[in-house]
């Protein structure tokens, strides 16, 4: 098969997945909706705090004004939303009752197929995040007023985070080929996340030790910098060093589930059908 | 007196099935005692982020809140252990029609079906958050006299008598709609805005965990009680719709229980 066969054939699988997924997904639109009440709820309610926190502080934090807040709380909303993934909390489930053995026999690696469903769950999502962004953005007067060019540089920085975050948490999915309870190891990434992504409060509000951490580790790169760079919070330089590094974890992450997968699937057996 | 003192056992015996249920699996315990105690970390430093800029929010200090996140962790850790799983499993019983196996006993149906399953290992939630409250209060010391603790004691169970019934009506909607699992993950969402004082938020989402996920009733309002914040009328008015919540679950389970027809027959 020619290489041109392989990525037409891709293309073509990934159509058929989009529609089935899509068809699939808006058949439960309710488990849909009740799954991004809980993803809206988290940065709504930091928001809040933080906005509060603001207006006691005579008007603002750190350089952060009420306004502020509520901009960047509404925009990391988005962001979380657009780059979030479930797949690390159903391998599990699929390692252990076998459902990893239709994908395995598809021609295709199974990672296409979460693509596939990551993207349609988005798509559909989005409908429902864009109206409460832009609701919460005029209920809390945010101030955010992105130039031309904090418009064009978030776009790259949003899909390089997509994808880093995507391909980070396939990777550690993988763990449930080795661990029989994932459990723990998923609650430890999300809470280090949670703090790490600046879904707490922004990256700046944090100890430099921490900061550093944060800016040394993925996560960063996974939420917080699109959301800085719509923002506006960083130079122009800063930008183009973001987007630098964000390749550099993409191209290191695509290496480590490369090897990961090749090791981890070796060690899977399923039993019966 | 009597009736009361039969539920308590039905409830002692459900606890005890629950747990030899619940020892074929000890790791278990532990999966649980660190997800607890993350969750609990988390929580705090998620506090001592917000207090690393300003030192009262909305009104409240740090140990104040550090209070609040001990009895939203006790009274979620009392959801989790039996009142959730329990109205899991009435609404399964509902579609499935094994509902009839708690019918025919000989005790009172609401109080089976309310008590039906316990997830014995959420005591660690419990055990966990009544930890971090007594840890609290003693840092908040000299603030808090025996009426306080009184109120905050009655407050804080009505609180819960509260959630419960609520609760018990969204799982006797079963009853009409049949299909309705996910309601119980809504409330599962809406409770962890309680982990902030409801006067933080904005009158909309304010009257939302107030008035139509009573989350406020079970937690902001019984730690302002504790640190004597709370007004007498809101005292006696919370004492008040508890014994209207329960009254009132009680004839809609009776409703809903009529009904029910049974599937198996």
């Amino acid at each position: 098969m020619t290489r041109a066969d392989r990525v037409g054939g891709l293309r073509d699988a990934y159509r058929a997945k989009f529609r089935t997924e899509i068809a699939l997904q808006f058949a439960y639109r309710g488990a849909l909706a009740i799954w991004l009440l809980g993803l809206l709820l988290g940065p709504i309610v930091y928001l809040v705090v933080w906005t509060t926190v603001a207006r006691s502080q005579g008007g603002a934090v750190a350089g952060f004004s009420a306004g502020d807040f509520a901009a960047y709380f509404t925009v990391l909303m988005v962001v979380n939303q657009l780059t979030f993934t479930w797949h690390f909390y159903e391998f599990e489930w699929r390692v252990r009752n076998g459902f990893f053995s239709p994908l395995l026999l598809r021609p295709i690696h199974p990672v296409h197929n979460d693509i596939a469903e990551n993207l349609s769950f988005k798509l559909l999502t989005f409908t429902g995040v864009a109206p409460v962004a832009l609701l919460l953005l005029v209920a809390f007067d945010a101030s955010l007023q992105p130039s031309a060019w904090h418009i064009i540089a978030f776009v790259p920085a949003l899909m390089l985070a997509m994808a880093l975050r995507f391909l980070v948490e396939w990777t550690i999915a993988l763990a449930a080929f080795w661990l029989t309870r994932v459990s723990a190891l998923n609650q430890a990434y999300t809470v280090a996340l949670l703090f790490l992504s600046g879904q707490v409060a922004p990256l700046v509000l944090f100890p430099p030790a921490v900061q550093a951490a944060a800016s040394i580790l993925p996560f960063r790169w996974m939420v917080s910098f699109p959301v800085e760079t719509l923002l506006g919070q960083l130079s122009g330089e800063a930008v183009l060093v973001g987007l630098g590094v964000q390749i550099a974890w993409i191209a290191l992450a695509l290496v480590m589930l490369r090897l990961v997968w090749r090791l981890g699937v070796r060690r899977y057996s399923a039993v019966g059908a | 007196m009597r009736a009361v003192l039969r539920d308590v056992g039905l409830l002692w015996l459900s606890f005890r099935l629950g747990a030899l249920d619940a020892l074929q699996y000890r790791a278990d315990f532990f999966v649980q005692l660190v997800q607890s105690s993350v969750g609990l970390v988390t929580a705090l430093a998620g506090v001592a982020v917000v207090f690393g800029q300003t030192d009262r929010l909305a009104g409240w200090s740090q140990d104040e809140l550090f209070a609040l996140i001990g009895v939203f962790t006790l009274v979620g850790g009392l959801i989790g252990m039996v009142i959730r799983p329990s109205m899991e499993r009435l609404m399964e019983g509902v579609r499935l029609g094994t509902l009839d196996f708690a019918l025919t006993k000989p005790a009172d149906a609401q109080v089976l079906v309310s008590i039906q399953r316990v997830d014995v290992w959420r005591t660690v939630d419990v055990v966990l958050g009544a930890g971090l409250l007594l840890i609290a209060i003693s840092r908040l010391g000299q603030h808090i006299g025996p009426a306080q603790a009184i109120a905050f004691g009655l407050v804080l169970v009505a609180g819960v008598v509260i959630i419960y019934s609520f609760l018990l009506i969204l799982a006797t909607l079963a009853f009409w709609l049949v299909r309705l699992e996910n309601i119980l993950v809504i409330f599962g969402s809406m409770y962890e805005a309680g982990r902030w004082p409801v006067g933080i938020y904005p009158p909309w989402l304010r009257a939302t965990l107030t008035f139509i996920v009573p989350v406020a009733f079970a937690i902001t309002i019984p730690v302002e009680s504790l640190v004597g914040r709370l007004e007498p009328t809101t005292l006696v008015g919370t004492l008040l719709l508890a014994a209207g919540f329960l009254v009132g679950s009680r004839l809609i389970w009776k409703l809903g229980l009529r009904h029910y027809t049974g599937a198996s027959a």
